[in-house]
C-alpha cells in the first residue's frame, strides 16, 4: 500500500511523487488533501494537498517542498518505497462554478495544489488567468501544465531571473484595476502571500478564496490544533476548510500560530522561504506585517 | 469449595486465613478484620520524570488478602452496579482460592477487557459504590477493591505470556464493518467475529485503540495492554484497516451497497473538543486536551529522542476542567517538565467527575487544585503567546435539575493567574463528519446518534454505540454498548 510509483525532482527543494492510493484517487475532489506519515511510531503527521489524481490507475500526486524534518524525510523515499500511512481525502472540496473571470494565484509550492482548482474552474466555463510566483527561476513549477489550460498566464519571480520581476500582488492589482474586472480570485501559497493577495483584492470587493496550511495533527477534526479565526469565529481548517473567504481570515493570528513550535523546529530550516517573503513584501510596501 | 491452591510465601496470617477458608470456617468478622490492601505505586517524585505506569498492581499475597475481604454476599449488590454485570463474588472467590485462570474466565464471560477496566473504570461510582463491606465499615474507601482484583487476575494471565484467543464459530460468509477502534468498536468486533462473521474495523488514525491509545496516557494504561487485546482480535480473524476515514475515504452507503458489508456498527466516539468561547482562546499556548494528549500519547512526543512531533514546553500551565481528561492533561504536563500546573475547576472537589484515584495521584505529583474558579479571558503578548489568564471566583448555588449545585460567579472577583499555557479539558462532543455525510441517521440535538434498545440507528443495517451515542461516557459503558449492538447484528444476520 501507498507505494511511490514515480518521483520527480521539480527543483532544488520541490518534489513530485505519484503514489498508489486507489480509494483516495477515486473519491478525491479538487481542493482536498491527505495526511502523510513516513514512520508509524515516531513520524510526524503532515498535510499535503492532492495535486492530481488518476482514478483509473489508482494513483494520487503530491508536490511538496522540503522545509523541515518531515518533508526532508519524505524526500528520502524512492520509487518503489511505501509511505507508512496515508489518510484522505480530507477537507471540503473547492466550490467550482461558473462566475466569469477567475484569477488563480500560486505562490511557490502553492502552484501545485492550485492546478486541480484551475483545471476545474476552466472546465466549468470560466475565463482563466493564472499568476505563478516564485523566488527564482529554479522554483517555478507547473508552468507548462498551467499554460495548457489558462487563457492568460503570468509568471513572476522575486529576483527577476525568470518572467517579470515582481511579487504576485503586482499583476493581481493590475488585473483588478483592469477591464473586465475578475469575478473571483483563488490564492494559494505561503500564508504571508495569501495575506497580501487578500489585502490587494479587498478594496475591489472581489471574492477571494484562500487555502490555509495550518499545523495539523489528525486532520479529522478531533484536536483543534488547526483552528483559525474566520469572521470572528473559530474554525477548524481540516474539516471546515481548507478553503475560506480570505477577507474573513485573521491572518495575523494564523501566522503567529504557525510559528508555535518554531523554537523546536530544526534551526537549519528556519531561514525559510516565508521569512524572506515577509521581509521582501514589507520592504516593497513599506509596512510591517 | 475446593481447598485453596498453594502459593509461594504466605505470611502466617494469610496462611491462617486460607486454612479457615479451606475448612469453611472463615467468618464475616474475620473477613471484615482484614485491612484494605493499599495499591503499591511508583514514588511520586520519581514518576514526575517518567511515563511508566503509576499504580504497580497487587502482589499475590495482597490480592489473596483483598479477595478474602469479600463477603460473598448472596444478593451481591455490586453485580447490579457494574455496567456489564460481572459475577463479582464469583471471580473474587477464585482469586481467594488462588485459581487465577478460572477467575479470568469468570471475568471474560461479561467483560472482554478486564485488564483495561480494572485500571480505568470509575469503580467508586460503579461496582464498589454498593459493596456491602464498604457499607458495613461506613466508608466507601474500605469497599472491596474490585477493580484492583480484576486487574490482578487479568495481569497474572498476561504475564504468563499466553495469549488467550476466544473460539470462533465456522465462517458464515457474511461481512460486517465496524467504524472506529475504541472500546465500543473492539468489543463489537470480538462478538461479531466469535459468531463467525468476517469483520473489518475501519480506523481513521494510524493506530487502533481509540481514546485508550491517543487519550489515556501510558502512565495510567500501558499501551501494550491495549495492544495485546487488539492482537487477540486479529488472531480471531478481524481485519483492521487504519488510515481509513469512513465518510471521506469511503461513504457509509458504499460500504453497504458496494463493498458487500451486510451491516455496520458505528463506534466513532466523541472526538470533537469543546472550547470555552472566551477571548484569547486562539493564542499560542492554548490547546485542547485532545491535541495535547494526542501529541504526547499517539505521536509519542514525550520521547524527545525519537519523536518528530513537537509538544509545547510550558513553565506554568492551567488546565481547565475536572474530569479524567483534565487529570490526564495536568499529569502529562508535570511529566513534560512544567514547573507549576494548576487545575482550574468551577465547582469543588466533591463535584469533580474524575476518578478519585487520579485526583489523589495528581495531587501527589504536585498539581495545584484551584476550585470555584473559572477563566474569563486569556491574555497574550504581541507575539500572540499566552502570558496569563483572568479568572472569576465562584460560589456554589442551589442544586439544579440534576441535583448538582451550580456555580455562581462572584461579581468583581476578577484576578490574574500567571501562566504561559492553557489546556482546555471541558469535554468532547460527538464528531459531525460521518453524520454530515449521512443525513439518514437521526441524531439528537446534541449531535449524538439516536438508537433503539437494540443499538439500531434510524438507518437500515446500521447500529451504533459508545460515546457517539452516550456522549462522553466511560470505557466500560462503550464496551457494553458495542456488545449489545453486536448481539443485535448477530440476530439480524442469523435470521437471513
Ligand atoms: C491543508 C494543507 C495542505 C498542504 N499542502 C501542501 C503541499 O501540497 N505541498 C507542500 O509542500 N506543503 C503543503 N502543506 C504544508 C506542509 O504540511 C508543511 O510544509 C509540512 O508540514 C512541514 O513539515 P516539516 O516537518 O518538513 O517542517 P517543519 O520542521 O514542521 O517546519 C519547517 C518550516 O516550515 C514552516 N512550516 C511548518 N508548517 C508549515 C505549514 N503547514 N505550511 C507552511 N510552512 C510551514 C515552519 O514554520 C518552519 O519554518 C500543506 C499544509 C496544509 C495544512
Ligand atoms: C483523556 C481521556 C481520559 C479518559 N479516562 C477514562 C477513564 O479513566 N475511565 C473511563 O472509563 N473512561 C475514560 N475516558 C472516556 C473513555 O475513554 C471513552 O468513553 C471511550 O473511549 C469511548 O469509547 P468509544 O469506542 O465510543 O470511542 P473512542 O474511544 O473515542 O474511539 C473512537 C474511534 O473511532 C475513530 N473514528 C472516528 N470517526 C471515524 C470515522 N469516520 N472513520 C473511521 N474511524 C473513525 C476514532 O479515530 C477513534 O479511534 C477518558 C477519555 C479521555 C479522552
Ligand atoms: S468492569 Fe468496571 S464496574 Fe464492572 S466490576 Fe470491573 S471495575 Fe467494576
Ligand atoms: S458487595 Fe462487596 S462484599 Fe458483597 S459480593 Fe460484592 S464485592 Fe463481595
Ligand atoms: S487537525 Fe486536528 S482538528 Fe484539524
Amino acid at each position: 500500500m501507498n507505494k511511490i510509483i514515480r518521483k520527480v525532482r521539480l527543483s532544488d527543494e520541490v518534489y513530485k511523487i505519484v503514489v498508489e492510493a486507489p480509494l483516495i484517487a477515486a473519491e478525491r475532489r479538487p481542493g482536498q488533501f491527505v495526511i502523510v506519515q513516513r514512520d508509524t511510531d515516531f513520524g510526524e503527521r503532515i498535510p499535503l494537498t492532492i495535486a492530481d489524481a488518476d482514478p483509473r490507475a489508482g494513483t494520487i500526486t503530491m508536490v511538496f517542498q522540503t522545509v523541515g524534518k518531515s518533508t526532508h524525510n519524505l524526500a528520502l523515499l524512492e520509487e518503489g518505497d511505501s509511505i507508512a500511512n496515508l489518510l484522505g481525502p480530507l477537507g471540503r472540496p473547492t466550490k467550482i462554478e461558473k462566475v466569469g473571470t477567475v484569477v488563480c494565484v500560486g505562490g511557490g509550492i502553492g502552484a501545485a495544489p492550485l492546478y486541480p482548482i484551475a483545471q476545474g474552474m476552466k472546465k466549468a466555463g470560466n475565463r482563466l488567468v493564472v499568476i505563478i510566483g516564485a523566488r527564482n527561476r529554479g522554483l517555478v513549477i507547473m508552468e507548462e501544465e498551467m499554460r495548457a489550460i489558462a487563457d492568460e498566464l503570468i509568471v513572476v519571480t522575486d529576483d527577476g531571473s525568470y518572467g517579470r520581476k515582481a511579487l504576485v500582488t503586482e499583476p493581481l492589482k493590475e488585473l483588478c484595476d483592469g477591464d473586465p474586472r475578475p469575478d473571483m480570485v483563488v490564492a494559494i501559497g505561503p500564508p504571508i502571500m495569501m495575506k497580501f493577495c487578500v489585502e490587494t483584492t479587498r478594496p475591489f470587493g472581489i471574492h477571494t478564496v484562500v487555502s490555509l496550511n495550518t499545523i495539523m495533527i489528525d486532520g479529522t477534526g478531533m484536536c483543534g490544533g488547526c483552528r483559525v479565526t474566520v469572521g470572528g469565529k473559530t474554525k477548524f481548517v481540516c474539516v471546515d476548510g481548507p478553503e475560506f473567504d480570505g477577507h474573513q481570515v485573521d491572518f495575523s493570528n494564523m501566522l503567529a500560530r504557525m510559528g508555535a513550535y518554531k523554537e523546536h523546529e530544526n534551526e537549519a530550516h528556519d531561514r525559510c522561504h516565508i521569512d524572506m517573503q515577509v521581509k521582501k513584501l514589507e520592504k516593497e510596501r513599506g509596512e510591517k506585517a | 469449595m475446593n481447598r485453596p491452591a498453594e502459593f509461594e510465601a504466605p505470611t502466617a496470617s494469610v496462611r491462617g486465613l486460607l486454612e479457615k477458608l479451606g475448612e469453611g470456617r472463615l467468618s464475616v468478622r474475620d473477613r471484615l478484620a482484614i485491612p484494605p490492601q493499599e495499591m503499591p505505586a511508583q514514588d511520586p517524585a520519581a514518576r514526575r520524570g517518567n511515563m511508566d505506569e503509576v499504580a504497580l498492581g497487587y502482589s499475590e499475597e495482597q490480592a489473596r488478602l483483598e479477595a478474602l475481604r469479600c463477603l460473598q454476599c448472596k444478593n451481591a449488590p455490586c453485580i447490579a452496579s457494574c455496567p456489564v454485570g460481572i459475577d463479582i463474588p464469583g471471580f473474587i472467590a477464585e482469586i481467594a482460592a488462588g485459581r487465577y485462570a478460572e477467575s479470568l474466565a469468570v471475568l471474560k464471560k461479561s467483560n472482554l477487557f478486564p485488564a483495561i477496566c480494572g485500571r480505568v473504570c470509575p469503580q467508586e461510582v460503579q461496582c464498589q459504590a454498593t459493596c456491602t463491606v464498604g457499607k458495613s465499615l461506613k466508608s466507601l474507601d474500605k469497599a472491596v477493591s474490585i477493580g484492583r482484583l480484576e486487574r490482578f487476575a487479568a495481569d497474572r494471565e498476561r504475564e504468563s505470556g499466553r495469549l488467550e484467543v476466544p473460539a470462533v464459530k465456522p465462517a458464515t460468509g457474511k461481512r460486517v464493518a465496524v467504524v472506529g477502534s475504541g472500546p465500543a468498536g473492539l468489543a463489537a468486533a470480538a462478538d461479531l467475529a466469535k459468531e463467525g462473521h468476517a469483520v473489518t474495523i475501519f480506523e481513521a488514525f494510524h493506530k487502533p485503540g481509540g481514546v485508550m491509545i491517543y487519550g489515556i496516557p501510558e502512565f495510567r494504561l500501558p499501551k501494550d495492554i491495549v495492544g495485546r487485546e487488539i492482537e487477540a482480535l486479529e488472531q480471531m480473524g478481524v481485519e483492521i484497516r487504519t488510515n481509513f476515514l469512513v465518510g471521506r475515504t469511503r461513504s457509509l452507503k458504499d460500504l453497504l451497497d458496494r463493498d458487500g458489508f451486510a451491516a455496520v456498527f458505528i463506534g466513532s466516539g466523541a472526538g470533537l473538543p469543546k472550547f470555552m468561547d472566551i477571548p484569547g482562546e486562539n493564542l499560542i499556548g492554548v490547546f485542547s486536551a485532545n491535541e495535547y494528549l494526542t501529541r504526547s500519547n499517539l505521536m509519542r512526543a514525550y520521547d524527545l529522542q525519537h519523536a518528530d512531533t513537537p509538544i509545547f514546553k510550558a513553565k506554568r500551565m492551567a488546565v481547565l476542567g475536572g474530569g479524567n481528561v483534565a487529570m490526564d492533561a495536568a499529569r502529562t504536563a508535570v511529566r513534560m517538565g512544567a514547573e507549576k500546573v494548576f487545575l482550574v475547576y468551577r465547582r469543588t472537589e466533591r463535584e469533580m467527575p474524575a476518578r478519585v484515584e487520579e485526583v489523589a495521584h495528581a495531587r501527589e505529583e504536585g498539581v495545584v487544585f484551584r476550585f470555584l474558579e473559572s477563566p474569563t479571558r486569556i491574555l497574550g503578548d504581541e507575539r500572540k503567546r499566552v502570558t496569563g489568564m483572568e479568572c472569576l471566583s465562584y460560589t456554589l448555588g442551589d442544586p439544579d435539575a440534576s441535583g448538582r449545585r451550580s456555580p455562581v460567579a462572584v461579581p468583581g472577583s476578577e484576578h490574574l493567574l500567571d501562566v504561559d499555557a492553557v489546556i482546555v479539558a471541558i469535554g468532547n462532543e460527538s464528531h459531525p463528519l460521518l453524520l454530515q455525510t449521512n443525513p439518514e441517521i437521526a441524531v439528537s440535538r446534541r449531535g449524538n446518534i439516536i438508537t433503539d434498545e437494540t443499538g439500531k440507528t434510524s438507518m437500515d443495517r446500521v447500529y451504533a454505540g459508545g460515546d457517539i451515542v452516550l456522549g462522553a461516557a466511560t470505557v466500560i459503558l462503550a464496551m457494553g454498548e458495542g456488545r449489545r449492538a453486536a448481539a443485535s447484528i448477530n440476530r439480524l444476520l442469523a435470521e437471513e
